[in-house]
């Protein structure tokens, strides 16, 4: 059945990969990310997982060794971090146009420069057009289950498509707490081995990568398809493993209080902790105020996240990355779903870059500037919070 | 014995002339159908692959430009975990794809001690892009980033030393070949794949469009590249001392660089006789290093 155990969020990964059988892992180490691989090589070291560690010599490897294990029609894995998301970004266009269904751990942490190993969402949000489905996680117990969904919606032959599960490093990889772990036979009976449509087979030789002029186009369309399958995918999938497991983590959006709320925030990752603790101290004060956390952003839950605000006032999305020159991704995607709908009004905030605390009074300060400015109706473009002005 | 079906088919895309084709069909001879094959983004991909009109009769994977050593490794480790213990895994990529921006990957592979064999098919420039520089274009040759002018003679560092290279790796195989000797080419292959661990093959491919000589005269130009001792052509088996094709019938470099465009600027006066003498110390180098002399 299952055990349940205080333990690293990085473990509680590898235990999910664990019971999925990769045949192929890469690992190339760094930081946030390292304790994933470290705690696979240990269990392959330790003969409780039965797959091949190929350490190799970049990122970009990393990235193709997986590649090529995946065309060749074995389950395969790895994580990475910041600048080496970066580095593997190449490889993962590629991979995904391939449409090879490879399962990596994007354990969030800020780009250089400046350096530091703090972190945000800039090194997945970089690859949002890349083609890869992206599920961003809010708890360890979450990132549990999401990896193991992320197999069998990567492998469904709907979609086909590269599977990302984003999680804030640190806040996630280091902290400790309780999960439920759950038995293999379980694990087995929700993910069979993989079972590909095509591979690499000298009995049956296919060409995989070829050159085209006239169907790239298609090729994208095709792609785009997948993607909207995905969102029904992604759901099924989590009712599925709530059937067997009895807990549902899933969905493209969850929603938090949101009934009657006058103010919702929108965000993604770890700090929906946060921001759910701020809802419901504002809530015991009588403000009417919900959150949202956004758990799939590829494919974007448009129609899903509407649905869900559409009778508020005001919504307050907080990005933890920034396309410089624009805005904060998250709420760009949010304002262009409402785009010719009857919607509330959106405020754009910037908070928790490199590692900036976002705490329960940060939360209610975004509270309080929407309200401020439903009453003066004025809402700002974009808003950097807690910024530091005597640094500039 | 060497495979008899054409594994890869006609009806490339490839240039009249092109070595690098004819470099193909001979190795796939060697490795018959019981194979994977990955390629680098270059010219062989780029003629071979068309969508719908693939040309390869066995299973093809092109990822990357600079990636195709982890491919294969990737590859390599799935076979291993489905209990295949028999097809052989064969790179085959070009000179920018392995001497310059597929070197890391490539040492990675190597120190890895995988089980595979890269072919370098070595044009001596980025021909697919329209013939620029790379780190294997040769001492004094003009390409499209290193033309000649009044203040150039075209390349002005000597060609990158792959073999050695790979040799210090410690790998298990380490040969040159070139499209003009067939038999000794696919002697080579055959002993390549039937080795454990990394090996890698240097196959020297002339390349009419980006050396500028007539397509009739691919191999004319091949051969005169090996007899002039610019090309040495041997093999090294880990443990063994090296095997060397010996040269009958020995050229000047001048008979091979007059051949061909990429070296014309050489011969307009006086002016580069130092740069052609340049060019036979190289030969004559190679000529005492490996015994060239029969």
């Amino acid at each position: 059945m299952s055990k349940k155990a205080v333990i690293e969020g990085s473990m509680a990964v590898a235990e999910a990969v664990k019971a999925c059988r990769p045949k192929v892992i890469s690992a190339y180490p760094i930081s946030p990310q390292t304790h994933i691989v470290e705690d696979l090589a240990k269990m392959i070291a330790d003969k409780e997982l039965d797959s091949t560690m190929v350490r190799v010599d970049s990122e970009f490897s990393a990235a193709s060794v997986i590649c090529g294990a995946s065309a060749t029609g074995v389950r395969a894995y790895t994580a990475s971090s910041s600048q080496g998301l970066l580095l593997m970004t190449e490889v993962l266009f590629n991979t995904a146009g391939m449409r090879l269904p490879i399962v990596i751990t994007g354990v969030n942490r800020t780009i250089s420069a400046p350096i530091t190993i703090q972190p945000d969402h800039q090194d997945t949000m970089t690859l949002r057009d890349a083609g890869l489905i992206q599920l961003y996680v809010e708890n360890s117990q979450e990132a549990y289950a999401t990896h193991i969904q992320a197999f069998k919606i990567a492998e469904d032959r709907e979609i086909l498509l590269p599977v990302m599960v984003c999680m804030d490093g640190w806040i996630l990889t280091h902290s400790f707490e309780p999960v439920e772990i759950y038995d293999q036979e379980l694990v087995d009976k929700f993910l069979p081995e993989y079972d590909p449509l095509y591979c690499l087979d000298p009995e049956k030789p296919i060409t995989y990568g070829s050159y085209a002029d006239n169907e790239v186009m298609e090729f994208r369309y095709m792609m785009q398809e997948a993607m909207e399958r995905a969102k029904d995918k992604i759901q099924d999938v989590a009712l599925e493993y709530k059937e067997l497991f009895g807990e549902y983590y899933g969905g493209l959006i969850e929603e938090y209080r949101t009934e009657g709320a006058d103010v919702i925030v929108v965000a993604m990752g770890s700090v929906l902790g946060t921001i759910k603790d701020a809802v419901d101290e504002m809530r015991e004060n009588g403000q009417k105020v919900g959150a949202i956390k956004v758990r799939s952003y590829r494919p974007f839950p448009a129609e899903e996240l509407y649905n869900a605000v559409k009778d508020a006032s005001i919504i307050a999305v907080l990005d933890k990355s920034l396309s410089i020159g624009q805005g904060g991704p998250l709420a760009t995607d949010t304002k262009a779903a409402f785009y010719n709908k009857k919607a509330p009004k959106v405020a754009s905030f910037m908070a928790g870059l490199g590692g900036r605390e976002v705490t329960k009074e940060t939360i209610k300060n975004i509270v309080y500037k929407c309200k401020k400015a439903l009453e003066l109706n004025i809402v700002a473009d974009m808003e950097f919070v807690d910024l530091r002005r005597e640094i500039i | 014995m060497v495979e008899n079906m054409e594994l890869l088919a006609p009806g490339h895309r490839a240039c009249p002339g092109c070595g690098t084709a004819i470099a193909t069909r001979l190795i796939l001879k060697a490795t018959g159908k019981d194979v994977i094959v990955v390629t680098s983004t270059g010219c062989l991909e780029t003629f071979t692959s068309p969508y719908g009109q693939s040309a390869w009769e066995v299973p093809w994977i092109h990822s990357l430009f600079e990636n195709g050593a982890a491919v294969a490794s990737g590859v390599k480790e799935a076979l291993k975990a489905k209990g295949n213990n028999h097809t052989k895994v064969v790179v085959i990529s070009g000179d920018g794809g392995s001497f310059d921006i597929g070197f890391g990957a490539i040492s990675g592979m190597f120190e890895r001690g995988h089980d595979i064999t890269y072919i370098c098919y070595d044009n001596e420039a980025y021909m697919n892009t329209g013939v620029q520089r790379s780190s294997s274009t040769p001492y004094a040759a003009t390409t499209t980033t290193t033309p000649a002018g009044v203040a150039s003679y075209g390349k002005l560092e000597p060609k990158k030393d792959m073999p050695s290279i790979a040799l210090a790796h410690g790998i298990q195989y380490v040969a040159t070949a070139s499209i003009c000797y067939p038999q000794d080419l696919i002697r080579k292959v055959k002993k390549a794949i039937s080795i454990n661990g990394p090996k890698y093959i240097q196959v020297h491919v002339p390349c009419c469009i980006g050396w500028g000589f007539d397509p009739s005269e691919t191999i004319e130009v091949g051969r005169l590249a090996v007899e002039t001792g610019l090309v040495p052509i041997y093999s090294i088996e880990k443990g063994k001392p090296m095997e060397v094709r010996k040269v009958s019938d020995r050229k000047p470099v001048e008979a091979y660089l007059k051949k061909q465009n990429r070296f014309k600027h050489l011969f307009k006066g006086e002016e580069y006789k130092e740069v052609v003498a340049q060019l036979q110390k190289i030969c004559d180098d190679n000529f005492e290093y490996f015994g060239l002399a029969k």
